[in-house]
């Protein structure tokens, strides 16, 4: 069956027997195209999950006042959120390519969207769960407003945030791929040109495996950041 | 006091504050013990009614706090305490009337000067859970910009001051017991050597024997640092102990009486602070003096009879009485020695 496909796989007719009969996963093929394939797809999908956390993260704080200071809009701009976090990515970027073209900015729109959800609920709920006595005696301290907020409320909302960051990289690592579908970009590029090549196993394993490793190593990365800016969450009173 | 702390004073520099219009009167010197430095706080019809209620929580409270002593506000639920305290430091903005430290309008101050210069303890103490304790103490100093090596030693000085070890500085409160948080609450609350204390419900979270401890240490304290102090509590005994006066709020915000705690147990204004103080207020009222306060008689008259130290309240030796089934006691000094003797007729006059 796959001798009849004919010429899909890739350097057809010059690989290695392994990549030849299309093998559970051949090193060779990995090794050779590690610094054409792999490698750039990797920084590229970084480029574009870094970009989509930060804007993400800008925006959602930037609700997050509004929402805390305009207790009205609190609840339209979680309900946008969750609407738009409902939105199919397939759909999505296929909704927004007639706008923006076949763009990373098509991609990161919709990228962006996805972060939002959690990173606006996670802000709101940390900022509103630090504690009234807390806040209470850093005004009476004579803390400015903005004083409070830089140095009492922020601080103490950090693990909460974070946690919300975390997750937002997570699953923007993963919705990514999905991207290959607009832009020949990131790791979801070799999975769609592998599952085009007859479902060539090898590109597959080896792209899959490093979105994974890299979900896992940027949510190791921030969950060190957090415990960075978090050092009185991990002392107790020894009773 | 120790050597640590005499050298840290000497070496104290002379901090002055960037000048700022309508300041209050913060201590410029660091005379780190803190020598008299004590405002007169002045209510005056001070209101404050809420929209949509017909009660006022505070109305027209009127009452002067004398430079360096401790008024207690007291009363049952709504009465409106914690209210009237918060107006003071403008946690709470005033309907109308008028508050003054010093003579100066709250209202005339900049809002975060005015806190900066008032020392400020809550019940559930409030302290910054992601700062360290020597951090939270240092809270105030740091907004007013003290130099670092100043706030340092200023911390030390306090952590002493109210009973911790240095080297609780580094912990973070998490790590202390209630007890423990209360005590960082005053320190932190005292750090700028504020002339104005207000203190909401202080021990009002803290075990009945840690609670009396904190309440004597925070008497003995007062002795020497003679801050102007607001203190609320629901206690009427804990604000017989504490006040020098005490202000009765009764529902709707309204002041039923503010005097003296002797004054108060034994000409009660009305019916409703006669209930509040209790059917025991006699029993009270002797627990305000202590037996060296007596002329006693000679210590003949006490042979063999029970012995008890001199700085005990009346109360306690009409308790000792009692329970020894005796008719007198020997009164003696802390160093054992014979002061004279008491009988019970001398306790019930």
């Amino acid at each position: 069956m796959i001798a009849a496909s004919g010429p899909v796989i890739p350097n057809f007719g010059r690989g290695s027997a392994c990549e030849v009969n299309n093998g559970t996963f051949c090193w060779d093929w990995v090794q050779q195209h590690w610094h054409d394939t792999l490698w750039p797809a990797l920084v590229q999908h970084i480029e574009l999950a870094l970009i989509a956390v930060v804007i993400g993260f800008a925006i959602a704080f930037l609700l997050t006042l509004l929402g805390l200071r305009f207790r009205l809009l609190d609840a339209p701009i979680g309900y946008w959120a969750d609407f738009l976090y409902t939105i199919p990515s397939l759909a999505l970027f296929q909704l927004l390519v007639p706008i923006t073209g076949i763009t990373v900015l098509t991609v990161e729109i919709a990228l962006v969207s996805y972060t939002l959800l959690v990173l606006y609920r996670n802000m709101v709920e940390g900022l509103r769960a630090v504690p009234a006595e807390v806040v209470e005696s850093a005004r009476g301290a004579g803390f400015t407003r903005t004083q409070t907020f830089l140095r009492v409320e922020l601080p103490l909302a950090t693990p909460t945030i974070m946690a919300g960051v975390r997750i937002a990289t997570v699953s923007t690592i993963s919705i990514a791929t999905v991207a290959a579908f607009v832009l020949p970009q990131g790791l979801g590029y070799p999975l769609f040109i592998a599952l085009r090549q007859d479902v060539f196993k090898t590109e597959i394993f080896a792209a899959g495996a490093l979105a994974v490793s890299l979900a896992l190593t940027a949510d190791g990365l921030l969950h060190l950041l957090e415990r960075a800016l978090t050092p009185w969450t991990r002392r107790a009173r020894h009773a | 006091m120790t050597e640590r702390t005499r050298d840290a004073r000497g070496s104290v520099k002379r901090h002055d504050a960037r000048p700022r219009i309508r300041r209050i009167p913060t201590p410029v010197r660091d005379d780190s013990r803190m020598a008299t430095q004590a405002a007169e706080l002045v209510f005056d019809e001070a209101t404050k009614l809420y929209e949509g209620r017909g009660e006022a929580a505070v109305d027209r409270l009127s009452l002067t706090v004398p430079a360096g002593e401790i008024c207690v506000l007291v009363g049952p639920s709504g009465g409106g305490k914690t209210t009237a305290l918060k107006l003071v430091n403008r946690l709470i903005a005033l309907t109308s009337g008028d508050i003054r430290i010093d003579g100066t309008s709250i209202m005339e101050h900049d809002l975060t000067e005015l806190r900066r210069g008032i020392g400020y303890v809550i019940q559930q103490v409030g302290l910054f859970p992601h700062m360290t304790v020597g951090a939270n103490i240092g809270t105030v100093p740091r907004l007013l910009g003290w130099p670092k090596q100043r706030i340092a030693l200023r911390t030390e000085e306090l952590l002493e001051l109210v009973g911790l070890e240095p080297d609780d500085a580094k912990r973070y409160p998490a790590e202390l017991s209630g007890g423990q948080r209360q005590r960082v609450g005053l320190a932190r609350a005292l750090a700028a050597n504020p002339p104005l204390m207000l203190m909401d419900e202080p021990f009002g979270a803290i075990d009945p024997i840690v609670r009396m401890r904190l309440q004597d240490e925070f008497m003995r304290l007062q002795r020497e640092l003679r801050k102007t102090v607001v203190f609320v509590t629901h206690d009427i005994d804990e604000a017989i102990k504490i006040g020098d006066r005490i202000a009765i709020l009764r529902e709707g915000g309204r002041l039923a009486q503010y005097d003296t705690p002797a004054a108060i147990l034994e000409r009660p204004a009305d019916d409703f602070v006669a209930q509040f103080v209790g059917e025991d207020r006699a029993l009270k009222a002797l627990a305000l003096r202590r037996l060296s306060e007596l002329d006693l008689r000679p210590v003949a008259e006490a042979d063999g009879a029970p012995r008890i130290r001199d700085d005990s309240t009346l109360r306690d030796a009409l308790a000792r009485l009692v329970a020894e089934k005796s008719d007198y006691l020997l009164v003696v000094r802390a160093d054992g020695t014979p002061a004279g003797a008491v009988a019970r007729e001398d306790l019930l006059r």
